[in-house]
């Protein structure tokens, strides 16, 4: 097994996925220790943007995998392309961004290949000649920190928003290896009909830098109107937690808790939410958390960095106003 | 149709865990173990596809011996038999062993559709179900938020969730799928349903009953160990606003530009 | 002596508590603040088979034993009284005469609708003139060709106004007393049955609470339950369950007082700790932790016998009257924990302060309880009263 550091390159719309950049990052940080080659293995067609983009964040070499069969995600055509470059080149270790996509992948190829597999990483490291990962477990309730034993590569799926985006001005210009891809189109079972993008004012949930969510205490659907309006001034994304949900007040997807999605944004600004368990599951790995409630005893208060007893539908216009006048100063 | 669904029993999400000192696990003294939520819809899911079609759901699990209270439910929500593989040799499994030892026991059985939950709610890892359609052979579809199966049984469109929308994929039968929390609402066991699985078979299997070696799928063969359970990381302590509305605004406003640097 | 549920038991309990706190929690309060029959969540209750649960499963029912009727009971009442109160009727006061007493014909006609959800009971016995007396009630059944005519008025009929079917008990013959009267099953849909006053009430309040009116009522001669002159004992035994359920009430609402109380204890502040740290307020919670769990081990102890096929009279009576005495008095102390919030409808302690009472009233007074048990203690065989 060699010593070189694999980084999955997601892309959509000729561009790489942040969380593959990031990862360039991670791999970064692990090729102290281990002293490969950071490689950046790029699967699909029509991929010359895809690899300008990731040329100057600090990959050494790109593995272009081009093959009009790989237009498209499907979990076939993909694992035969990297479960055949990992068998070839034998790094050892592959990271994987943990998306959709990512986590569809990764746990075949390792089947494939019988490589060890450790999944939602938030940090790696290389140690004693193994790689070690801590993990969120039990809901959130714990961190695992998980070895990765025994010979042949690691994979590692690897949550977004862990380690920072490299800079895209690196001095390195990686070699670009075009790898042949062999592939059969009665090998790929599945076929994707479409795929529909859901359109939002607000940025998406999982990928957004500030988080304002609605719990109990909005009310009503109406009075999510003010959380949109503050998002707009702030450049930040809107959720619930799960009543406003159950109430028919917004949409399933802006659920956040164990129902819902799992967010880590840099800030998570909870307005009207109690604080129960469930919800916290889905956000407690917020860097900053502020809490605005008109309940003192409020359980979000006991997690909240800033915490606000008061009044939300006075705080939060009021706020907008305050955050579009610091930002036109600007 | 004969339909599988894989099932794993953790601990209760509702309740919080505790660590043993030494950090090796949970302390598992007055835990309640229940089925994993995630497949209590895949169980549903399997539910509805044998209401349109016909034929069986069987529920399988890699577990201990209690691991059978969890297929009980499954039982009781309707499913018509279980079987678990319980063997001492499994302690310390890794995802690929168990999805090794699910994928010796579905070989065994007819398989149009094999269903597993997205997720397993205490490693909260996505591994297994990938995997076992690996070892299956079987195309796969994961993250499943929607499932609707043509008339013949032949094949089914899904709708899987993906960051900023949802992909609509074709996937032939035979397949395994992974579900989403969204995919359905998962029935509760009846009453009547509780007090027929008491007469429902678990067939209860060892790895040799499988033909597999514990240098297989064991600890022997794992290739990730847990070295340590620890606690989130506390969060210092915050402090609380005090003032009128001007005041609080300020104060967040404040905490958004010097501490957490959004604006 | 073996004190551990069976694992049905336990999946029972945990099925009916989760389906409670999704299903029944979140809307309990609204229930009783704009009273309405919960039609969905009574529905969905029926789906799960909690309508019928004593009733065999041939008929449709769940075939739980009465051990795992209490837990249910329990589970339903600590989310809200007055829907527990709408399903125990069903069970205790309609199914389980038409299970012990009904005709094949009878059984297979009524049974599976009133377990579906297709169908609710409700039961006629109390009349104006005769609550604790109910023996001596006037309503009367007068043979008429293939028919019986009912005349009379019954109130404080739970689910009388959503009822479609009926279990009546009228005079049919000269003997005074439990003697003389009979059971009928009489459906709203038959000529001659209608819905008087509808009661408003302390508590319990999206459970309907009835006036019926019979006036010529026609019920076929095959709606007879039982023998002619067996009613008295139908009622009769049919309340020895019925306390069960109430029994169980009680006890479901004691726990959600001592569940609040004890939450709102643990996190509300004053003097600058917790007040769960103040002496008065632990003997308190102590005090009513340890009711509960006397008037559970009771309410048990009574299914057990049931289920035995023991008689289980005093032991039902005893439940009954320690559990509903238990519910008044934590939930008094719960408003008290409280203090001003107690008083508020924000707060649900209010709501199970104003349920309790029902439970030291309804299916046999507390004195009429007293003197049952204290008729078996000194073994009367002789009664003067049928009670």
């Amino acid at each position: 097994m060699g010593a070189d550091i694999w980084v999955y390159i997601e892309h959509a719309e000729a561009a790489p996925k942040k969380v593959s950049l990031e990862l360039l990052s991670c791999a970064r940080s692990l090729s102290t220790e281990l002293g490969g080659n950071i490689v950046a293995f790029v699967p699909g067609s029509k991929i010359d943007q895809v690899i300008a983009a990731v040329g100057s964040r600090g990959a050494d070499i790109i593995y272009a995998a081009e093959h009009p069969l790989l237009d498209t995600y499907t979990t076939d055509g993909y694992a035969a392309v990297l479960a055949d470059a990992v068998r070839a080149e034998s790094p050892a270790i592959v990271l994987v961004g943990s998306t959709a996509q990512g986590r569809d992948l990764a746990p075949r190829v390792a089947a494939r290949l019988g490589a060890g597999i450790v999944t939602d990483c938030a940090t790696l490291a290389w140690r004693d000649g193994k790689v070690l990962a801590t993990r969120p477990m039990y809901t959130r309730k714990a961190i695992g920190t998980v070895r990765v034993t025994g010979g042949g590569p690691c994979i590692a799926v690897v949550l977004p928003a862990m380690y920072p985006l490299p800079d895209a001005d690196s001095p390195r210009r990686p070699e670009v290896r075009r790898r042949p891809v062999h592939l059969d189109g009665k090998a790929i079972r599945t076929s994707v009909r479409e795929v529909k993008s859901v359109h939002r004012e607000t940025i998406p949930l999982i990928e957004a830098n500030v988080i304002i969510s609605g719990g109990r205490g909005m009310k009503g659907p109406e009075n999510f109107a003010i959380l949109d309006d503050l998002a707009r001034a702030l450049g930040a994304a809107v959720g619930s937690s799960r009543p406003p949900v159950d109430s028919g007040w917004v949409p399933h997807d802006y659920e956040i808790g164990q129902t819902g999605k799992t967010v880590s944004p840099q800030v998570y600004l909870a307005c009207g939410i109690s604080g129960a368990p469930q919800h916290l599951a889905g956000m407690s790995g917020s860097k900053y958390i502020v809490a605005i409630n008109k309940d003192p005893n409020a359980p979000m208060f006991q997690v909240a960095d800033l915490g606000v007893v008061g009044d939300l539908f006075e705080i939060i216009p009021k706020l907008a106003e305050a955050v579009r006048k610091a930002k036109s100063q600007h | 149709m004969n339909i599988i669904v894989c099932v794993k029993q953790v601990p209760d999400t509702e309740a919080p865990i505790r660590i043993t000192p030494d950090g090796s696990g949970i302390d598992e003294t007055g835990v309640t173990l229940v089925m994993n939520y995630y497949d209590e819809h895949a169980t549903e899911a399997g539910l509805r596809l044998r209401e349109q079609f016909g034929g069986t759901v069987t529920l399988v699990s890699v577990g201990p011996e209690r691991a059978k209270e969890a297929l009980r439910t499954g039982l009781a929500m309707g499913a018509d038999d279980a079987v678990l593989v319980s063997d001492p040799a499994l302690n310390g499994a890794d995802h690929l062993g168990v999805a090794r030892v699910l994928a010796a026991v579905i070989k065994t059985l007819p398989h149009d559709a094999v269903i597993c939950g997205k997720l397993s709610t205490d490693d909260n890892a996505t591994t297994v179900g990938a995997a076992l359609a690996e070892y299956l052979g079987l195309p796969q579809a994961t993250a499943v938020a929607h499932l609707e199966v043509d008339a013949a049984g032949t094949g089914a469109v899904v709708h899987r969730e993906v960051e900023g929308g949802v992909e609509v994929l074709a996937v032939p039968f035979p397949a395994l799928l992974t579900v989403e929390r969204s995919l359905n609402e998962p029935r509760y066991p009846s009453l009547p349903g509780i007090m027929k699985a008491k007469r429902k078979e678990i067939k209860t299997l060892t790895l040799e009953n499988l033909g597999l070696a514990a240098a297989e799928v064991g600890a022997a063969a794992a290739r990730t160990a847990l070295v340590r359970l620890s606690p989130p990381p506390a969060r210092k302590a915050g402090r609380m606003v005090e003032g009128d509305t001007e005041q609080a605004v300020a104060a967040i406003l404040a905490f958004l530009v010097d501490e957490a640097k959004v604006l | 002596m073996d004190f551990q549920l069976t694992d049905e038991h336990r999946m029972i309990q945990a099925t009916v508590r989760e389906f409670a706190t999704k299903e029944i929690l979140p809307r309990a309060a609204a229930l009783d603040h704009s009273p309405t029959f919960p039609a969905e969540i009574i529905q969905k209750a029926a789906a799960l088979g909690l309508m019928g649960m004593i009733v065999p499963e041939r008929y449709g029912g769940a075939g739980v034993d009465a051990v795992g009727y209490v837990l249910v009971h329990e589970e339903l009442a600590r989310a809200s009284a007055g829907v527990q109160t709408i399903i125990t009727v069903n069970n205790s006061l309609v199914c389980d005469p038409i299970v012990y007493f009904g005709t094949e014909e009878q059984k297979r006609r009524y049974l599976p609708r009133l377990c579906s959800g297709a169908s609710l009971g409700c039961y006629c016995l109390t009349e104006p003139a005769h609550g604790s007396d109910a023996m001596s009630l006037q309503a009367s059944a007068r043979r008429d060709g293939g028919e019986w005519s009912l005349r009379g008025t019954k109130v404080f009929v739970t689910n009388g106004v959503e009822a479609d079917v009926c279990i009546v008990y009228a005079r049919t013959g000269p003997e005074p007393g439990a003697r003389g009267i009979s059971a009928f099953i009489v459906e709203k849909r038959f000529p001659g049955i209608s819905v008087g006053k509808v009661e408003k009430k302390l508590g319990i309040k999206c459970s309907s609470t009835a006036e019926i009116v019979l006036n010529d009522c026609r019920v076929p001669a095959s709606n007879l339950l039982g023998e002619p002159g067996t009613g008295g004992k139908i009622a009769l035994s049919t309340l020895d369950g019925g306390r069960l359920g109430i029994a169980a009430q009680a006890v479901g609402i004691a726990r959600a007082a001592l569940e609040e109380a004890t939450a709102y204890a643990a996190s509300r502040q004053q003097f600058g700790r917790s007040i769960g740290e103040f002496q008065a307020i632990q003997w308190m919670l102590a005090d009513m932790a340890t009711r509960t769990d006397a008037a559970r081990l009771l309410m048990l102890r009574a299914a057990y016998l049931r289920q035995q096929g023991t008689r289980y009279t005093r032991e039902a009576s005893m439940a009954k009257l320690f559990a509903s005495e238990t519910a008044m008095w934590a939930t008094h102390k719960a408003v008290q924990i409280f203090g001003g919030y107690g008083y508020i409808q924000d707060y649900p302690v209010e709501r199970y302060f104003r349920d309790a009472k029902i439970t030291e009233i309804y299916e046999g007074t507390s004195e009429v309880q007293r003197l049952v048990i204290a008729r078996s203690i000194l073994q009367m065989t002789k009664v003067t009263s049928d009670w």
